[in-house]
């Protein structure tokens, strides 16, 4: 018995036996057809910009809401839907131009850390709750898009907000899939760190925007 | 810092605090600042009556089985790819840490925020092995700079102006002019800290919550350090304690409702990062690999004690400390160790034991603010009352120090005073006593002079109210 890992186990193990005690009922909230507008107001409240687009008209509309903001480098996933769409509809046009992450990180760290203004990614969901995006970044859609430039446009379904993360892990059965990395984000980065005074942009994204597409499920 | 001993000095350090009108001031802003947006979240009685419940019900269910899903989290960890490391003492974390890095040659480490590296001296130990530390949380950056430990779990700078961090940031970052502006402030941070990510060798941060069915850490922040800590450096270690342990992913989500809901009143920080592996064949970033650290440093200790053991519920929201009427006026520093507040003082005399922090669980009212508010219904003034008479007639293996709270005057004290409120003759002769001689006792009588420094001396009666009430006729029959 002299590894750490037995003498901690066996000191837990000889305690006194308790009782496991009941789980009470508790019932995430349930926002019905408000489902949409609670999410669109928590983000609101969030300081993130939230704007409800067809599918038709997304690419063109994030790019004038880009352009607007003097973006010129924007990050994309050329192998989600939303990367094919943007590189189709951006094509030739005027505006900021696509700059793909399909390296490894560690080939491409000064486009992500310093030259990268915006990136665009999916997102699998939405929390009506806590106007929160739900991420599953991967293979296809890297970790560090949502994270590193200043702008982090997500595109949403509709249909895919869901009332609490509670329903949503249950009815996706998130137990038995979880990915390398999954992420809640509700909000652009922000600190209160110095008195209090909010303040946002500190290490993550000064901005978010969010883009719901499509009609109610 | 990690090897030097550390004795409690609440008494000493509270009078020097409640005399610094600035700390005082800074503390109370933030204090009812929190308590406010706190409020506001809990604003519908039943809702917070239902969901505390159930997140104290799944912190108690975690705990009743602790060591087996410590195995079960273990295997799962494994299985997804995540080396686990147990740790006894912090000596041993804090090497586990260092052989890890050593391993993999890092040299330039960036931090999460994380009160268990704060509780090992983790930052110390890397320093003095020749591996640069750097805090990335802007609280923790700004006490970094300052040379500081964190005054507060959730707010680590809380105790500082903006006056004080725009003079620090000034004199330790190259390039700085002076700025009390909160977002240039910021800016400047994110200027100084970005290429520091990219460049780290390794990130280290805590766990909020280990998921045992699954094999995940959930960690939970605003600002997105604790995400680029944990994604942009080739390996990433966590540290936690062995009780943050929870049995299924489902149990998250009520947790999740609870803990900033009461930390900042936020019903949700900006980022929920859940972590089940290092990066997968075909995936462009994320760490390579992914270690757990499993601190114990006492806590399977406290775990014998059935009644004790509810102090490892807690979920470090610090909603105790933001409502506790002595904690706001003395500030965390106060508390010398790691957990201040009420948490601390019923944590630290467990993990350090009564004999160098038995001063702590007198430094209370028990008024009972800090149970009323805590998401995962801790007993705290129990649990006070319990370790102060641990400190005196110890009961319990799972105490250190216990017995070393008694003086020979505390034990003749008591016991005379005992005799004398067990026997009416005794009890009679001694007010009488005091009736008469009582008020030549000066002021400055040893055990006196601690409440009279401050206030006057009260005057003895002449008669006792036995003596007025047989005088005018009342008998005792």
């Amino acid at each position: 018995m002299t590894d750490p890992r037995e003498r901690i186990l066996s000191r837990l193990k000889s305690a006194p036996r308790r009782p496991l005690p009941d789980l009470p009922d508790w019932s995430p909230p349930a926002y019905g057809d408000q489902a949409m507008a609670r999410f669109r107001a928590m983000l609101e409240a969030a300081h993130a910009d939230v704007h409800e687009v067809s599918d038709a008209e997304w690419p063109e509309r994030l790019r004038a809401i880009l352009a607007g903001k003097g973006v010129r480098v924007v990050l994309f996933a050329p192998a989600t839907a939303a990367g094919r769409r943007l590189a189709r509809d951006w094509a030739g046009g005027e505006g900021p131009s696509l700059v793909a992450y399909d390296r490894p990180v560690e080939e491409m760290k000064p486009v992500l850390v310093h030259e990268a203004q915006a990136a665009v990614t999916e997102a699998r969901g939405g929390i009506a709750q806590t106007g929160s995006l739900v991420l599953w970044p991967g293979a296809d859609e890297p970790r560090l898009m949502s994270l590193l430039p200043p702008i982090h446009v997500a595109v949403v379904a509709r249909s895919r907000i869901r009332d609490s993360l509670a329903e949503t892990m249950a009815a996706e059965g998130w137990a038995g899939t979880m990915p390398t990395n999954a992420v809640l984000v509700s909000g652009p980065s922000k600190t209160a760190d110095i008195e209090q005074t909010l303040a946002y942009g500190v290490h993550g994204p000064k901005e978010l925007i969010v883009l719901v597409i499509g009609d109610a499920r | 810092m990690a090897a030097e001993a550390r004795v409690s000095d609440f008494g000493g350090k509270a009078h020097v605090a409640l005399n610094d009108p600035k700390l005082r001031a800074n503390f109370r802003r933030a204090m009812d600042g929190l308590m406010a947006k706190r409020a506001a979240q809990f604003d519908d009685p039943a809702e917070w009556t239902a969901l505390r419940a159930r997140g104290a019900a799944i912190r108690a269910r975690a705990l009743a089985r602790l060591p087996d899903l410590l195995e079960r989290l273990e295997a799962n960890l494994t299985r997804n790819g995540i080396t686990v490391h147990w740790a006894e003492t912090p000596a041993e974390a804090n090497a586990a840490v260092l052989g890890i890095l050593r391993q993999a040659g890092a040299k330039r480490v960036i931090k999460g925020k994380s009160m268990v590296t704060e509780e090992i001296h983790l930052n110390a130990h890397l320093e003095a092995n020749g591996i640069t530390a750097v805090e990335s949380d802007l609280g923790e950056y700004i006490i970094q700079l300052a040379g500081q430990a964190p005054s507060h779990i959730v707010m680590p700078c809380i105790h500082m102006n903006k006056v004080e961090i725009a003079e620090l940031f000034a004199d330790k970052i190259e390039g700085q002019t002076y700025t009390e502006d909160v977002d240039e402030l910021c800016a400047a941070a994110r200027k100084a800290l970005r290429d520091r990510f990219a460049d780290a060798d390794a990130g280290i941060s805590g766990v909020n919550f280990a998921v045992a069915e699954t094999g995940t850490l959930v960690l939970i922040e605003n600002e997105g350090n604790g995400r680029l800590s944990t994604t942009l450096p080739p390996l990433h270690i966590a540290v936690t304690g062995i009780e943050k342990v929870v049995e299924r992913l489902d149990d998250v989500a009520p947790l999740l409702s609870l803990l900033p809901r009461s930390a900042t009143g936020q019903i949700i920080t900006t980022y929920v990062n859940m972590i089940s592996s290092p990066r997968k064949a075909g995936e462009k970033d994320g760490p390579r690999q992914v270690h757990l650290v499993l601190l114990d440093n006492g806590r399977s200790r406290v775990y014998a004690d059935v009644q004790l053991a509810d102090t490892l519920r807690c979920i470090r929201c610090a909603a105790c400390m933001n409502h506790c009427p002595v904690y706001t006026r003395v500030g965390g520093h106060t508390y010398t160790f790691t957990y201040p507040g009420p948490i601390g003082k019923i944590l630290t005399p467990q993990l350090e034991g009564l004999d160098c922090a038995g001063d702590q669980p007198h430094a209370s009212s028990l008024c009972g603010a800090c149970a009323e508010v805590c998401p995962v219904q801790i007993p705290i003034p129990d649990l006070l009352a319990r370790l102060r008479t641990e400190a005196v007639r110890p009961a319990s293996p799972a105490v250190r120090g216990g017995g070393s709270g008694r003086s020979l005057a505390d034990t003749l004290g008591w016991a005379g005073w005992t005799a004398m409120y067990s026997s009416p003759r005794l009890y009679g002769l001694s007010s009488r006593m005091m009736g008469l001689f009582g008020n030549l006792i000066p002021a400055w009588m040893p055990m006196l002079k601690q409440w009279t420094r401050v206030r006057t001396k009260p005057r003895f009666a002449g008669k006792s109210l036995h003596q007025i009430a047989r005088e005018r006729g009342f008998s005792n029959d």
